[in-house]
């Protein structure tokens, strides 16, 4: 093993567990445990936790803590006390450098939390920008281990370590004492089912893996994460978005406020709402036998129209896809996905594939 | 009745069993634990020649595609149709009925040069 992959505060458990550790952008982490397709069971039917401890952690604070991350973002940042709004930071250009959800503490405390890829970029870019605004930006994600619990079942097993918390609401962040280490509870995830994502210190995290899996919960690896959100129609940036995409593109839509004052991209996203877009990402459902995979080509008409940017085996829906193609292609519309060689029918589908209560 | 012991393996994680100039093939049980929840099996067609070292089916699993590589050279004879409606077959039997397909050998000196089992073990414990 090479020696210059990072790993977790959990990567020993994880090892214990029978993780199955693989590189995941520069971090050792479990692409499965025991099997895929049971982990992804155990969360759409019970509880299953996840290592997200390679995720960032970022701290704005300050006087101007509020203008500064809706300035820095696209979404309408909500300031109510523990409210989160997940939302896009982008490019002047308008283009995605990550998605994160921004979490109000307080109207001069924020708490950004990032995917694991981007983050040293992300810190350097909020660095960059908050030159003029009263506040600091600290990256806190060496002090945090963070598990994801998720599933039907999540919260009553956390229930039993932090009374109460149920009672937290969907997106919101509340401050906790766990083991006698302070930490913060968030009702977010990233599977499409209930749950809670708990950062906590690195020796907390561990207690927390423990007594999680002595509570009947199924470690689960990246594998399974990666089902459980594409089923849920979840954006995985640096595949189904980059800086050579918008939200727009990205069929995110919903996440551009160009209503807000101003914020690095709004000029750009009015160009290209006012020109329409040429390519945006699309949903497919496989109909014949296979498992679309990431640059598989998308065909309508007979002309290639784009690629598969995420695609795999969904236990609920069979092949599953998402990729950018010809922007207009509405659900239903028949297409074929180039798998190995074969076009394969695909139907064109809107997301998410799964819907449950969350 | 192909089992793990009487069969011979490729370095590719294939195994071959032999009878009479049919050789039955499918893959290690380390290579099904490797590859695991296998979803979808693109078997060869009947009637199909394949040549030793060569790809000529995929196993798709959740998170991968992995090409097999024929153990020997020959005419596909049969493939196990069984695999179409549950290729976790693969996965639970991998020396029985999760066999992929049968080959009528043109070159039986090629199943020869293939490894018994302690020699394949040798290999996976690298």
């Amino acid at each position: 093993m090479t020696t210059d992959l990072k790993t977790t505060p959990l990567y020993n458990a994880c090892c214990q567990a029978g993780g199955r550790m693989v590189d995941f952008h520069g971090w050792l982490l479990p692409v499965q445990f025991q099997s895929i397709i049971a982990e992804h069971k155990a969360v759409r039917e019970n509880a299953g936790m996840f290592d997200v401890s390679h995720m960032g952690q970022i701290w704005v604070e300050g006087k101007d803590a509020y203008p500064f991350v809706q300035y820095i973002t696209c979404n309408n940042i909500k300031q109510t006390p523990a409210a989160g709004t997940y939302t896009h930071m982008l490019t002047p250009q308008g283009t995605i450098i990550d998605d994160m959800i921004a979490f109000c503490l307080n109207a001069e405390k924020f708490l950004i939390v990032v995917n694991a890829a981007c983050r040293q970029e992300d810190f350097e870019w909020m660095k960059t920008q908050s030159a003029r605004f009263n506040v600091t930006v600290t990256d806190a994600s060496d002090q945090y281990g963070m598990i994801a619990l998720q599933g039907p079942h999540a919260l009553e097993k956390l229930e039993v370590l932090l009374p109460g918390i149920s009672a937290l609401p969907r997106f919101h962040i509340q401050a906790v004492e766990l083991f006698g280490e302070p930490g913060y509870v968030t009702r977010t995830g990233y599977t499409g089912e209930d749950g809670a994502e708990i950062m906590l210190s690195p020796t907390g995290i561990v207690k927390l893996w423990e007594a999680l899996l002595q509570a009947g919960v199924t470690p689960c690896g990246l594998g399974a994460r990666d089902v459980l959100r594409l089923e849920a129609g979840y954006l995985l940036n640096g595949q189904d978005a980059d800086q050579t995409r918008t939200p727009y593109e990205a069929a995110c839509g919903w996440v551009v406020k160009l209503s807000k004052e101003d914020f690095i991209g709004k000029p750009a996203l009015e160009k290209q709402k006012a020109q329409g877009l040429a390519q945006k990402l699309t949903a497919f459902e496989l109909k014949g036998a296979g498992v679309p995979r990431h640059g598989c080509k998308i065909f309508y008409e007979g002309k290639e129209v784009g690629f598969v940017t995420s695609g795999t085996f969904s236990p609920l829906f069979k092949g599953i896809a998402v990729g950018y193609a010809q922007a207009g292609l509405t659900p239903g519309a028949q297409v074929e996905i180039e798998i190995h060689g074969r076009r394969i029918p695909a139907v064109v589908t809107k997301t998410p594939f799964y819907k449950n209560r969350v | 009745m192909h089992n793990e012991e009487n069969c011979r393996f490729a370095k590719t994680h294939e195994w071959a069993h032999m009878e009479g100039d049919i050789a039955t093939v499918g893959i290690s049980n380390h290579a099904q634990e490797e590859i695991s929840d296998i979803v979808f099996v693109d078997l060869p067609k009947v009637g199909q020649q394949v040549t030793a070292g060569q790809n000529c089916c995929v196993i798709e699993s959740v998170k991968s595609a992995s090409e097999i590589y024929a153990p020997v050279s020959g005419e596909v004879m049969e493939v196990n149709t069984a695999l179409t409606n549950d290729p976790g077959l693969v996965n639970r039997e991998p020396h029985a009925g999760g066999w992929l397909f049968k080959v009528k050998m043109t070159a039986p000196a090629e199943y020869e040069a293939l490894m018994d089992l302690s020699a394949y073990k040798a290999t996976i414990q690298k």
